[in-house]
């Protein structure tokens, strides 16, 4: 549309009114152009902030120990920078939060797009988006001051700071994405399938397991990667509910660390810059970013390649 | 088509057998059990919020507001923290919004089509989907160490606004994108220029969408932890930021460090914190709800 009329008035420029019009246009397309390199630039500096900043942190622990090691304590003699303790305590905690969020984020996505009333939609929409805003740290407080003491009424072995409290609250923080996600996912499947459906005589039921969900079946799995992905980022409310003990266990109900919350606890001491410790931080946020990132593009990926159009 | 999977059942239409009535039953609980997982989400989010207003009501005075933080939980205030994320939010304000405008206003009016305009709409949406801490070790790294800013209120301004200029750039596009093609073809008919047509009708039609997404990317940035810690906001200062280079602390920084620590009467000012927090938020989605209901001016 605009690439059509581009210099059509600009040709007969005779006029200086036109004339001031088209250097305007050139400057200011020169300043938005700089905003949106600007913009782009972000994606480069990170990776190269990241590469640079962590190169001394391999030069002297080595790629191999970093990636296979099996300890980690970089703050007392003798160090180890072992990765695996810290990204197992993320899967661990990630991994518990999707048991949460995928049946409510699912469960209440099908409710509003197959069974709510309009009326009964336009109530939870709201809470939904309620739910979304809430800050991280706020969630942090749910966990630790509400969620484990009530833990630690039921099962009375539980530690202070543990696995579980963590990955509930994490749960509760994506389950707006899924859901939101799902439900517009489940929402775009045109009516005329549901119809045949019950046509057929199939019940609600059979429609909404057998028709509707695969038709949608790439949105909500790719709301299910995204939501995946931001639990591996979230950082607040792992730190404050998660504890600082970096360990390989399946035992929810015990201390851990995650590598977000190890960059927390590093930069909340009085790191000297150049030191290992601080390099460090940029060798987890490799393995953070490297990670995010490939469930983004996955989840993009699974969108652009399975989507389906009705016609 | 559905149930090609199985043997499909025997046609029996009597109603009342006992084949339809299981189906039946199954919708039913099936329709049930959704139903009740998502009252129960909204169970909990009251529960949770309650718990809050419950511990922190009591606390919340003027004194609360107006004094600074202290040892002593019941002389503690939030006014170096309230002042603090003004202070920084304001910085965040006056640098993502223009750049985060123009940019997205770039891409999507004046950027020829092509393999470069996509391969940045891709670039820019998987920078909304990168963590916030991973922004804070890029504004340790680049505001507080290769520019020297240090750990001052424009360091975590940057950071923050660097954090919500993808969102901002994404809600620009679609908001952009919702004004009618006719506008554009008659403003261009009439020999405007590409930047007049953006500039006299398709900003002025989009505005209140764009606005509506910027206030949510700014109260998204206000809430924001993680990436300051990073970038060095202190927990505990006693006085407020006279200028960009100043240390400051903010509100979500003070609620962190209360609920950290030990003693009970912390966690209830960490809760009394979270009430001002997000008494502001909601202040500022209310703001924005109501200019979505306020339509912009509608061509149609």
């Amino acid at each position: 549309m605009i690439g059509m009329s581009r210099d059509f008035s600009l040709t007969r420029s005779c006029d200086p009114s036109y004339r001031w019009a088209r250097h305007e246009q050139k400057l200011v397309k020169l300043v938005l152009w700089l905003c949106a390199l600007f913009s782009v630039g972000v994606t480069f500096g990170i990776v190269f902030i990241l590469v640079q900043e962590s190169r001394p942190f391999f030069s002297e622990v080595g790629l191999k120990n970093f990636l296979f090691g099996l300890h980690w304590a970089p703050l007392f003699e003798p160090r180890e920078f072992g990765v695996l303790p810290i990204l197992w305590g993320t899967l661990l905690v990630s991994l518990g939060a999707s048991v949460i969020s995928v049946p409510i984020g699912l469960g209440i996505a099908i409710f509003l797009s197959e069974f709510a009333w309009s009326s009964t939609r336009s109530f939870f929409k709201p809470v939904i988006e309620l739910l979304a805003g809430i800050p991280s740290v706020v969630f942090g407080y749910f966990a630790l001051i509400t969620i484990t003491p009530a833990l630690r009424m039921i099962i009375p072995s539980t530690e202070v700071f543990n696995a579980l409290s963590a990955a509930i609250v994490v749960g509760i923080m994506t389950i707006p994405m899924i859901s939101s996600l799902s439900d517009d996912a489940l929402r775009s499947v045109p009516r005329s399938l549901r119809e045949a459906g019950y046509a057929m005589g199939a019940t609600p039921f059979e429609v909404t397991l057998q028709v509707v969900l695969p038709a949608a079946i790439s949105g909500v799995i790719a709301s299910i990667i995204l939501a995946f992905s931001r639990a591996i980022g979230e950082t607040m409310a792992v730190t404050l509910a998660a504890g600082a003990t970096p360990k390989l266990t399946m035992n929810f109900l015990e201390s851990i660390q995650t590598m977000t919350s190890y960059i927390v606890q590093v930069s909340m001491g009085d790191t000297p810059h150049g030191s290992i410790e601080y390099h460090s931080l940029f060798a987890v946020a490799i393995i953070l970013f490297v990670i995010t990132l490939s469930f983004n593009i996955m989840a993009e990926w699974i969108l652009k390649k399975t989507r389906i159009t009705y016609g | 088509m559905v149930m090609t999977s199985k043997q499909p059942p025997a046609p029996d239409l009597v109603r009342g057998s006992s084949e339809l009535r299981y189906r039946w039953t199954k919708t039913k609980i099936f329709r049930r059990t959704c139903r009740t997982v998502s009252y129960v989400l909204v169970v909990i989010v009251g529960y949770l919020l309650w718990g809050v207003l419950r511990d922190g009501w009591s606390w919340i005075s003027w004194d609360f507001v107006s004094q600074y933080a202290s040892r002593l939980p019941e002389r503690s205030g939030i006014k170096a923290a309230i002042l603090g994320s003004i202070w920084v939010i304001s910085i965040t304000i006056l640098f993502a919004i223009p750049v985060g405008v123009g940019a997205g206003t770039y891409i999507e009016e004046l950027m020829p089509e092509g393999k470069l305009k996509s391969f940045i709409a891709v670039n820019i949406q998987n920078l909304a989907g990168v963590p916030s801490i991973v922004y804070g070790i890029l504004g340790l790294a680049l505001f507080v160490r290769a520019l020297g800013f240090g750990n001052s209120v424009l360091s975590g301004g940057l950071t923050l606004g660097t954090l919500i200029l993808p969102i901002i750039i994404i809600v620009t596009r679609e908001s952009l994108r919702n004004v009618p093609v006719h506008i554009r073809q008659a403003a261009l008919a009439l020999g405007a220029t590409q930047w007049q047509t953006v500039k006299y009708h398709i900003l002025p039609t989009s505005f209140s969408g764009i606005l509506t997404g910027v206030i949510l990317a700014v109260s998204r940035a206000m809430g924001e932890t993680a990436p300051l810690i990073l970038v060095g906001a202190v927990a505990y200062i006693r006085y407020t930021p006279e200028s960009p280079m100043d240390s400051y602390t903010t509100m979500p920084i003070q609620i962190y460090n209360w609920v950290g620590k030990p003693k009970e009467d912390f966690h209830d000012l960490a809760a009394a914190g979270i009430i001002v927090l997000l008494t502001l938020m909601l202040l500022f989605n209310v703001v924005a709800i109501v200019l979505r209901h306020k339509k912009q001016k509608t061509y149609i």
